[in-house]
């Protein structure tokens, strides 16, 4: 990955503000800056202006880990990222960014759900992460409802208001208990007839607490929580928090770990993209394709369990490295995962000969490049609509500094083939990165981790998953996790798909999800 | 020139698993937890029973009077006791591991006893499904991969359709109900709905150490508090050879020796 240094950006400490770099340079390349506003005023006006394209929002959330309440909005630039605070009074109000700053629009209302706050102003304040309750008491940041009674309450449904009204006008409430074997998530389509006019995703179903399961673990446990943030990503979330955790200990990872990071990584990528092809397939009845991208699938998940044990990869990343040496021979997983691409590609030229599938795809399911860009939309489904973000290129960390570097798959179709396409380059690129990170794991000495010591601080941490970005605010005390923000490219990318429909047909809807490629464990949380 | 699309499906040989008919060795070798290695206690590493138990992130190790029990309803296979302790803990190869009573997941070192019996009620119902039968499948909060591997029974490789098989998107055609997930407060009554959808008597499967008893994210929950269980299988999550153990022995179509 060539040459990377901790390049040093254009950072000019404004008044009234405290700045910390909280990089240490030698945990992930780039600069993230802290800033300190004195006032919600101030703050308010500060992430306005640096979500400004090329600038994006990629984490809100809210803490009161020091006893006051306080905003913390973790906003994307090039180089790396600005961490803004600014602390809330005790009414939890505040002017919502939502109005200035339209991706802000779920995360508000997953802080009013979760953390109790108030965002004045803001469009559609239902709930999201919660059921529809009058009655749960009052919230506070952190405390994401420990103590609620009998948990049958939890279960009464309410309908939600509906935006669009008019005559003929109806909505149709689809899950959450969903027809295929799928993750439960509801979806209202507020329909005119056979058009859809709007679509309103509502995932409380799944809603875990996952916030609360990481605080007062130590490392070790709380990386088995990160795991479990979204199964299917396992990866990616356990490195997103060990990334944390190893800037703010400033740990050096052994090579060998490094490596074989990226393969575990790439494993999933591969499982992932094979997934979604498999759904892409059996939503367009493609009774063959199903089959022959299932058993792709299947035997990747088999490598992976021949290799670590899981065959989700469980286990595998500890803060400081890997817990042990892949149970198969690097060279042997270079050649199964060349072989296997070959067959994958394969495949993919007959798929992509199929002029109905791709009719099926074409078109379906757009989203604009101006509104990917604007919302800083994340993995296939940005890179789909154009918009170039990649941290294992922006951003490298682990093996991905030592391999081949190589430019972000994307297209500028912006529809579900647009979505796929990049999908397709990227299993070519994943099998490439295992290669040759199995080839330089031949040569590396096999020191597998270096220990961790305690550190106090907060301290964020990125992982490109298969469905995109995953960025990770971890608190730390001692050995302990004292507060952590998870945020999962699944949630940041959902509540696009309220602005993908465009006249499509109801039969549209397997399709754009299943380019989507979420995990709805992800968005609940 | 490429291969028609339509021939591929045979390109590969045979790849569908001969199990339950033949043995399978991704079936047989497959570690879905540890179990205790019925070595006695002898504390060259210092530590107590107490600290023996905290080992375990969800508090399946349980020690008394010097034996040793595993909870593989708990387990969710983080391997931490076998690195720790590989005296007295071992992976156990084999997806034979679901089984009708909550207690029968509970691992100590005595050879396993034989399967009881399941509830008469479901053993005659599911005497009348050996045709086939139909799956109605619910996510009750999941971390997303219980699905894959529940979907994963449909590829060619484990292909449940030639056993009679079918995942159903109807609760009143279902013969089985099984799900995933820790049983999430949202979930509770779109689950009972689909339930009570479903002709009696249903068979239940909980599915993967969440759905078993909550696991590491849902301490205390799992959802057999929200409804009878028939057939637990562990797993984090259960790979789908454990899940279709745990579907034939609902079914009570366990070869002999297997049940
Ligand atoms: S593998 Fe992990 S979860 Fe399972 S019993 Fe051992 S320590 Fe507990």
């Amino acid at each position: 990955m060539g040459q990377v240094e901790n390049e040093q950006v254009e950072h000019e400490p404004a008044q009234n503000e405290r700045a910390e770099n909280q990089q240490t340079g030698k945990g992930q390349a780039g600069r993230d800056d802290t800033v300190w506003c004195a006032t919600l005023a101030e703050w308010h006006r500060r992430v306005t202006a640096a979500c400004a394209p090329p600038g994006r929002l990629a984490g809100l959330y809210a803490t009161e880990e020091g006893g006051t309440p306080e905003l913390v909005a973790i906003v994307g630039r090039d180089q790396g990222f600005l961490v803004l605070r600014a602390p809330v009074g005790h009414d939890l109000c505040y002017d919502a960014l939502t109005p200035q700053v339209p991706a802000a629009f779920w995360y508000e209302r997953a802080l009013h759900d979760l953390s109790g706050l108030e965002p004045a102003g803001h469009p559609r304040l239902e709930p999201l992460l919660l059921p529809h309750l009058d009655d749960l008491g009052p919230v506070r940041p952190g405390s994401d409802l420990p103590a609620r009674g009998h948990d049958a309450r939890l279960g009464v449904e309410h309908v939600g208001p509906v935006d669009v009204t008019g005559r003929g006008v109806f909505t149709l409430p689809f899950g959450p208990v969903r027809s295929g074997v799928l993750e439960s998530l509801e979806l209202l389509l507020e329909t005119g007839g056979e058009d859809i006019l709007r679509i309103n995703l509502r995932p409380h179903y799944k809603h875990r607490q996952i916030a609360k399961r990481f605080e007062q673990r130590t490392i070790e446990d709380a990386v088995l929580v990160a795991e479990r943030v979204e199964g299917v990503h396992s990866v990616a979330h356990a490195l997103a928090f060990v990334h944390a955790v190893e800037t703010g200990t400033g740990v050096q990872v052994p090579a060998a770990a490094r490596l074989q990071r990226v393969v575990v990584a790439e494993l999933e990528r591969i499982a992932n993209h094979l997934d979604v092809v498999t759904q892409l397939c059996d939503c367009a009845g493609l009774a063959v394709g199903t089959a022959r991208f299932g058993l792709h699938k299947e035997e990747v998940m088999r490598l992976m369990s021949d290799a670590t044990g899981s065959r989700f990869g469980r286990g595998q990343v500890v803060a400081g490295g890997v817990r042990a040496a892949l149970r198969v021979d690097p060279a042997l997983i270079g050649r199964r995962v060349r072989a296997l691409q070959a067959r994958i590609a394969d495949d993919l030229g007959a798929l992509n000969s199929s002029a109905s599938f791709l009719d099926r795809l074409r078109t379906t399911g757009r989203l604009a490049t101006d509104l990917a860009r604007r919302h800083g939309a994340l993995g296939p489904v940005g890179r789909g609509s154009a918009v170039e973000a990649d941290t294992r290129v922006w951003r490298p960390y682990d093996g991905y500094r030592d391999l081949t570097p190589f430019v972000p798959a994307t297209s500028t179709l912006t529809d579900a083939l647009g979505r796929l396409r990049v999908r397709e380059t990227e299993l070519a690129h994943s099998s490439d990165l295992i290669s040759e990170a199995a080839d330089q794991l031949t040569q590396v000495e096999p020191t597998l981790r270096t220990p961790v010591p305690p550190a106090d601080g907060r301290y964020l941490g990125v992982a490109e998953s298969a469905a995109g970005e995953v960025l990770y605010s971890l608190s730390l005390q001692g050995a302990r996790v004292v507060r952590c923000f998870a945020r999962s490219a699944s949630f940041h990318n959902l509540v696009l798909m309220h602005n993908v429909f465009h006249g499509d047909v109801f039969t549209d809807l397997g399709f754009i999800e299943a380019s989507f490629g979420l995990c709805y464990a992800g968005v609940a949380m | 020139m490429r291969l028609p699309w339509l021939l591929r499906g045979l390109r590969d040989g045979v790849v569908t698993t001969g199990w339950p008919a033949r043995p399978d060795d991704y079936f047989d070798q497959f570690p879905v937890t540890p179990v205790p290695t019925g070595q006695p206690i002898t504390d060259t590493a210092g530590m107590d029973a107490a600290e023996l138990e905290a080992l375990c992130p969800t508090g399946a190790i349980n020690v008394a009077a010097d034996t040793i029990t595993l909870d593989r309803g708990r387990c969710i296979a983080c391997g931490r006791c076998v690195t720790q302790r590989p005296d007295l803990f071992a992976w156990r190869p084999g997806s034979d591991v679901a089984r009708a009573e909550r207690d029968m997941l509970i691992a100590d070192a005595a050879p396993a006893a034989p399967l009881p019996r399941l509830r008469a009620d479901i053993a005659e119902r599911t005497t009348m499904l050996r045709r086939s039968v139909h799956i109605r499948h619910v996510d009750a909060g999941s971390d997303g991969s219980d699905e894959w591997e529940v979907r994963a029974l449909l590829n060619p490789v484990y292909d449940v359709h030639r056993l009679g098989i079918f995942f159903t998107a109807s609760p009143r055609h279902a013969d089985i109900l099984l799900i995933t997930g820790i049983g999430s407060p949202g979930m509770i009554l779109p689950l009972a709905r689909t339930r009570a959808a479903m002709p009696d008597p249903v068979v239940v499967i909980a599915t993967g150490t969440d759905a078993v008893s909550g696991g590491l994210v849902g301490p205390g929950m799992g959802v057999a508090r929200l409804l009878p269980v028939d057939v637990f299988v562990p797993g984090a999550p259960a790979p789908p050879f454990a899940l279709l153990h745990g579907i034939l022995l609902a079914l009570g179509r366990l070869p002999r020796g297997d049940s």
